[in-house]
């Protein structure tokens, strides 16, 4: 049993993002960037996996700048064997990174590596799509279980609880699958010292994105365009009341909401 | 231009989703006789039909799609998108929508916009990224645009009885292939109002400091008729259920009134209340975050605030 779980480095959750001027995007140099969270939980459930000897291996690819090579090397020393970056470095076409296009290219991971499972983050806190896992699945004709709070493996299927609206529903999917992580899934381990050494003997293949694309005849869909991207309208800052009969007041007779 | 609307419901009712979806629609065409809608379940109760009709309601009603899997759904979807040529088909950006949408996008090899909370054109629209922290102005050159629609962001447009009930077709399917199994659900019954439709919010953060204490916030979401939300904090404390999130993670909520016990106002947690037309923060740390950007900020300690502020509203309700 092979396991995949694609991984995307992004502004860490804790840092205030800034709208370029030129509208064009966000700010990212010289900014924190961190394993997308939901991505590490991902890393996480397949090492545990592999732990409890329910998975032969755990190989996570990233499709990104070269500098994505510090989140597979945690995810290595979390206890990961191999490493691929589809490097996009110094590549223009920014289509690349849209969701079909990624979902396009890790069905090509995933034929290759024969993968019997992967396993994904609900979504990436930059972009915020929550699409490619359940592209993947499309494209592969697998099932899917997305957003999941809890995942076991028997024989050849595996057993899901899934968080949605109002609550919890239970799945039982064939394998192969596709499954994508929750908050709850897990709590993501910290790499020790010693790990993170042997990490760094750890196989990481760097495959250019253009050569990966051409050789697998992969057509890059270019129909979604962001035209430009701006700031939130900012909040009128509000106004201190004294007390609950002031609140109230404001509420009813201002406001007229209660 | 022809859209689809994907219906979201239990099989007993509507999602009231649907009526957001139709405000969204009518924003990109405003005739709305080219609204149509398609809705698959398991002895779909006839009165959610009954409140369906504009152009076409597209039914598909067998025990293979009673819990509406994605694996089951997806190709009798596209047929019918691929078939009916439809401009733009639209799901609402629910836990339902977002799993089955890119599925279908995928399958169609075209891309999905996420989360659209204002139509700027037929093709160009505006979503939140960075959980609302920025928003991107996206345009859509594929022939068929499929969109899932936050549907805090657009006002309910109610279809009028008189509609005539002309356009359902029933759909067909007996292919099956069972490669995913229900088992089951358990959905946390509540008399309260929806999280991400209720147009109150009282939510609750680690100031409550225990489950037990969480009480008075469910007294006063009861004399508001509001819906009951946390902080990842309090439900990772297990204060609540993980349903009641509320932030960048949980749910967005965007309703006219939030109401912040006891919350100090991570910035995960105000990304997904930002949206709300009135904050009130109640908290005895006048430095807390939350203070800064709410509406109205009563520093108070809130075992007391809360109970009185319930009389207060109690009195209001009784006059």
């Amino acid at each position: 049993m092979n396991i995949l779980v694609p991984i995307k480095r992004v502004i860490d959750y804790r840092v205030k993002i800034r709208v370029k001027p030129d509208k064009s995007g966000v700010e990212t140099k010289h900014v924190k960037m961190s394993m997308n969270p939901f991505d590490e939980i991902a890393v996480e459930e397949a090492i545990k996996l592999k732990e409890s000897g329910k998975a032969n291996s755990v190989i996570v690819v990233s499709i990104g700048e070269n500098k994505s090579q510090d989140i597979i090397r945690q995810a290595l020393a979390m206890g990961a064997d191999e490493g691929i970056l589809i490097s996009t470095e110094n590549y223009e076409d920014s289509s690349v990174f849209n969701p079909l296009n990624i979902a396009k290219m890790l069905e090509t991971v995933i034929k290759d590596k024969k993968i019997d499972l992967a396993i994904l983050g609900k979504q990436a806190i930059d972009s915020d799509n929550n699409q490619v896992g359940q592209m993947l699945a499309a494209l592969l004709n697998w099932p899917q279980g997305t957003f999941i709070s809890e995942l076991d493996i028997f024989d050849n299927k595996i057993k899901i609880v899934r968080e949605i609206d109002g609550g919890l529903q239970y799945l039982e999917l064939n394998l192969p699958a596709i499954v994508t992580t929750d908050l709850r899934l897990n709590q993501p381990r910290y790499p020790s010292m010693p790990n993170i050494m042997k990490a760094k003997r750890k196989p990481l293949e760097i495959i250019n994105v253009d050569d990966f694309l051409a050789k697998n005849n992969i057509e890059i869909n270019r129909n979604l365009e962001i035209l430009e991207v701006n700031p939130p309208k900012e909040r009128i800052s509000g106004i201190k009341v004294t007390d609950v009969n002031d609140l109230v007041n404001k509420l009813h007779n201002d406001k007229k909401i209660i | 231009m022809s859209i689809l609307i994907v219906v979201e419901h239990d099989n007993n009712n509507l999602k009231s989703s649907v009526f957001n979806l139709i405000s969204a629609a009518k924003e990109i065409n405003e005739n709305i006789e080219d609204i149509n809608f398609f809705i698959a379940g398991h002895n779909i109760n006839q009165t959610i039909i009954d409140k369906l009709s504009f152009g076409q309601v597209y039914i598909i009603n067998n025990q293979n799609f009673e819990h509406l899997l994605p694996e089951e759904l997806d190709d009798i979807l596209v047929n019918l998108i691929k078939d009916k040529k439809f401009s733009h088909v639209l799901f609402p950006s629910s836990t339902f929508g977002k799993n089955l949408s890119p599925r279908l996008a995928a399958k169609l090899n075209i891309n999905q916009l996420s989360d659209v909370v204002e139509v700027v054109s037929e093709d160009t629209f505006i979503r939140p990224i960075y959980a609302g922290n920025a928003f991107a102005t996206c345009k859509l050159n594929d022939e068929i645009k499929l969109l899932t629609i936050r549907t805090t962001a657009f006002e309910p447009f109610y279809i009028p009885n008189e509609t005539s009930k002309k356009g359902i077709v029933n759909l067909d399917s007996s292919s099956v292939k069972a490669i995913s199994r229900f088992i089951k659900e358990e959905i946390n019954k509540s008399e309260r109002p929806e999280l991400a439709q209720a147009k109150i919010v009282v939510s609750g953060g680690r100031g409550l400091q225990s489950k037990e204490n969480f009480k008075i916030i469910e007294e006063l979401a009861e004399v508001l008729n509001a819906a009951i939300g946390a902080t990842r904090a309090a439900v990772d404390a297990g204060y609540v259920p993980n349903d009641y999130q509320v932030g960048q993670t949980g749910k967005i909520v965007a309703p006219e009134l939030y109401i912040a016990v006891g919350i100090s106002g991570a910035i995960q947690h105000l990304a997904g209340i930002k949206d709300s037309k009135i904050i009130v923060a109640i908290n005895k740390d006048p430095d807390a975050p939350i203070m800064q950007i709410a509406d109205y900020a009563l520093e108070a300690d809130l075992f007391d605030a809360v109970p009185k502020l319930c009389e207060e509203i109690k009195k209001l309700k009784s006059n």
